[in-house]
């Protein structure tokens, strides 16, 4: 049996996530609203971004749904005793990358390890070489000759079963628009191939292949190889670098949910009522504005680090510190960070205020709670959307700093921070060990390129100044 | 003017208490004194003798807003709050938990500091007003589009990468310069060089594109058209016209961050040994050594006040329409 554990940051991320829900299905009934997002997705670079985000985003909530297993019963036992290991489904997933850890640091597709040791080899005799690796290439019996075939073999099954869901994938696709715009099949078949519809599907489809290709390979190899090689301890990076992605995900996103209400609700107070609200507000702005951002955060974690230390005894399990770590990161890091947007949304409030339309309902009586929410608020949300977005992936790449500054998130987490991190540790070693920066910094890379294409999409489309430009 | 200065110090001060009271709070309210002495003495099992004696050493032993044990003035001047941030007002900044002067590291570390952030601040703004006006004059052409792509595409790699990577080709690979380290005086150059190179390259995608902008906003105006209709070459127009008025936006948005050069930059710092307040405030963060960071928050903060006051300066310098009152 087991036994669910719902972490902090995994109830806040399921939260955000049925937010996003109500609000596309709200959003959905308004063409104003629909507008917008609708010219976001006739962008190619957005359609492609998206596919890349939604990828993370699915690997992200796979990674969020923890649970504990079961210890093997003993005779006479009553109750039910649980691992003190948190698992998450994606963990179960992946199987076997997990727990298949070698010795110390392999290369990508080694099938030695990368630094000598003591071996006895088949005649008793202690010999000091670079001994073959626990599950990297184990079936094979001679590695130099068969390491390249074995790896051109499962290359070339990944491509084919691609191949084959990709075609199944490409009719079910034909088929279902073809439904909806009541053509045929073939029609759309040959103008999704040629690139002729509204929505870029071709590049859609195009980036979902690849995706594809990219689980059908780790799908193929995992078992038998260490794709991306192994780190200090023997773990294998590419396990590491998939289980990094919720981190980032959640520093990303619970900032934002965190940093929102306060920039929201102050910056509107300022701007609509002036006097002494706005002057408090301004200097609350301006006086955390002035500390340096990195100062602040690190003299928090700090001090939380102090407190958790003095008060082991209010987390059960190892998981629940670091995610409360986690959390209390993205706590700090919306403190820091509302002030932009706060100043912002003061600003456009100041111009809305003055409109005739808001004029009009205060001279008949609305209320001023209701003017701001119904008249106001409408009018700031593409600010917010654009500063939710841009702000993304300036968090995902602020985790690696603050992980390298020794106030991110717990050395326990896996995230691509700590990963550069303990790489860098070992930078001065000859030869280098490259494969895990690599890893960490391809990862991320990804994530925070598909979401700043995408963010500019959706600037571009918010932005009402920018569309008077164009 | 003066009575603007004036005020606008003025101003400040409440902000500087804001500060102040801020990280009172974090670092003396939220965890006691005996916190931070259990923390730093490390076991479990360490005595009240010992956590007693740390804190003495300190001058953590003192209440924190009010002495009953004192008279008059003591009452409040013999407290932690008086001596660990009031005191900060005068720039006396007392000493670390190790012991060491703060003031006299400051003073001393502030030099390579410098000798990093200036070079890289100043070329940072040639490149990367360069970069961003050879786009505009390009604009809509293929260089413009490969451009923008290129600088998102820069700004999605993390700053580490460019670190990691610059010193492992540059210093490793082809033994250009040393990995890292420092000498003062000018044989510093070499030490020099590379993390401002870094400094420099990690900033062109988000700078230049955002400065692209700048440019184009300008381009798209009026008084550009009309120059534009009375015959004036597209370059002359560029320089004369578009960069000078481009430059407002520009100036002012990089003044703020004039002061703060001070404070160095953190992880170049660190990563290249180069002994500056960046490397500094890291290795406080990392031997969790309270005071410095104390003092560097305020150091920070004061000359982040600084920087803005500079910048509304800065308007009325290269825009004579601007008065201050």
């Amino acid at each position: 049996m087991i036994q669910p554990v719902i972490l902090w940051t995994d109830a806040l991320i399921f939260l955000l996530v049925f937010l996003v829900i109500v609000f596309a299905m709200y959003a959905s009934r308004y063409e104003h609203l629909r507008a917008p997002w609708r010219e976001v997705v006739r962008s190619r670079m957005a359609v492609a971004s998206l596919v890349i985000l939604s990828v993370y985003t699915l690997v992200g909530l796979l990674d969020s749904l923890h649970f504990r297993k079961a210890l093997p019963q003993h005779d006479g036992q009553q109750e039910e005793q649980y691992d003190g290991d948190v698992l998450s489904v994606l963990d179960e997933i992946l199987g076997v990358m997990r727990t298949q850890e070698e010795k110390s640091y392999s290369a990508p597709f080694a099938t030695h390890l990368y630094t000598k040791d003591f071996v006895v080899s088949a005649d008793g005799e202690r010999v000091r070489t670079f001994p073959r690796l626990k599950y990297g290439g184990a079936s094979l019996d001679d590695p130099v000759t068969e390491a390249w075939p074995d790896i051109r073999h499962r290359l070339i099954v990944a491509f084919v079963q691609t191949a084959g869901i990709a075609l199944l994938l490409y009719l079910v696709l034909g088929w279902v628009l073809a439904r909806r715009w009541r053509s045929s099949v073939g029609q759309v078949l040959a103008d999704l191939g040629r690139g002729r519809t509204d929505i870029p599907w071709r590049t859609a489809f195009f980036m979902l292949s690849c995706v594809i290709f990219l689980v059908a390979l780790i799908a193929n190899m995992s078992a038998d190889w260490h794709m991306m090689g192994t780190d200090k301890v023997g773990q294998d990076v590419l396990y590491q670098s998939i289980k990094s992605i919720r981190t980032g995900l959640v520093i990303g996103t619970l900032t934002t949910l965190v940093m929102l209400p306060f920039a929201v609700f102050l910056g509107m107070m300022a701007g609509y009522f002036r006097g002494w609200v706005d002057d408090v507000i301004q200097y609350l702005y301006t006086t955390l504005n002035s500390i340096p951002g990195v100062l602040l955060i690190a003299a928090a974690v700090l001090m939380m680090q102090v407190y958790m230390a003095n008060h082991p005894e209010l987390f059960e399990t190892m998981a629940e510190r670091a995610d409360m770590r986690l959390l209390f990161l993205c706590i700090i890091l919306g403190i820091t960070s509302w002030t932009g947007l706060c100043r912002l949304l003061r600003g456009e409030t100041l111009k809305l205020r003055e409109l005739d339309y808001v004029e009009a309902a205060s001279a008949f009586g609305v209320s001023r709670l209701k003017i701001m929410v119904r008249h106001l608020l409408p009018n700031l949300m593409h600010l917010v959307m654009i500063a939710v977005v841009l702000d993304f992936s300036g968090l995902v790449l602020a985790e690696a700093v603050l992980s390298y500054v020794g106030v991110g998130v717990d050395p326990t987490t896996m995230s691509w921070g700590n990963m550069i991190n303990r790489a860098r540790l070992e930078m001065a070693r000859e030869p280098f060990v490259w494969w895990s920066l690599l890893a960490a910094f391809g990862f991320m890379f990804t994530l925070v390129l598909a979401a700043n294409l995408f963010s500019d999409a959706v600037r571009d489309a918010f932005d009402p100044r920018l569309r008077a430009q164009r | 003017m003066f009575a603007y200065l004036i005020r606008r110090t003025l101003y400040a001060l409440p902000i500087l208490i804001g500060v102040n009271l801020i990280t009172f709070t974090l670092f003396f309210v939220v965890n006691t004194p005996d916190d931070m002495a259990r923390m730093h003495l490390g076991s479990k099992r360490v005595t009240e003798d010992a956590i007693d004696k740390w804190k003495a050493e300190r001058g953590y032993d003192r209440p924190l807003l009010y002495n009953q044990a004192e008279s008059g003035a003591g009452q409040l001047t013999e407290t932690i709050f008086y001596d660990k941030s009031v005191r900060l007002f005068a720039f006396d900044f007392g000493s670390s938990d190790s012991g060491r002067d703060i003031g006299a590291d400051i003073r001393q570390r502030m030099w390579p500091s410098l000798a990093i952030a200036l070079p890289t601040f100043f070329i940072g703004l040639l490149v990367y007003v360069s970069f961003a006006m050879l786009m505009a004059f390009f604009r809509g052409s293929y260089l413009d589009v490969s451009g923008v792509v290129l600088c998102v595409m820069l700004m999605s790699i993390s700053g580490l990468f460019y670190i990691i990577a610059g010193q492992y080709l540059f210093s490793k690979l082809f033994h250009l310069v040393p990995v890292s380290g420092y000498e003062p005086g000018l044989l510093a150059w070499r030490f020099v060089v590379l993390p401002v190179a870094i400094g420099v390259f990690a900033g062109i995608g988000s700078s230049s594109r955002w400065y692209r902008t700048i440019f184009l906003e300008e381009i798209n105006r009026d008084y550009v058209r009309t120059a534009r209709a009375k015959g004036l070459p597209e370059l002359t127009l560029l320089f004369r016209h578009v960069l000078k008025n481009a430059m407002v936006p520009i100036l002012t948005g990089v003044v703020v961050v004039l002061p703060t050069l001070f404070m160095g930059n953190l992880i170049l710092e660190s990563f290249f040994g180069i002994p500056g307040l960046g490397s500094y405030t890291i290795e406080a963060i990392q031997n969790q050594d309270f005071a410095i960071v104390r003092a560097m928050v305020f150091l920070g903060s004061v000359l982040y006040i600084l920087g803005l006051l500079l910048t509304d300066l800065s308007y009325t310098l290269v825009d004579p329409r601007i008065r201050l009152s």
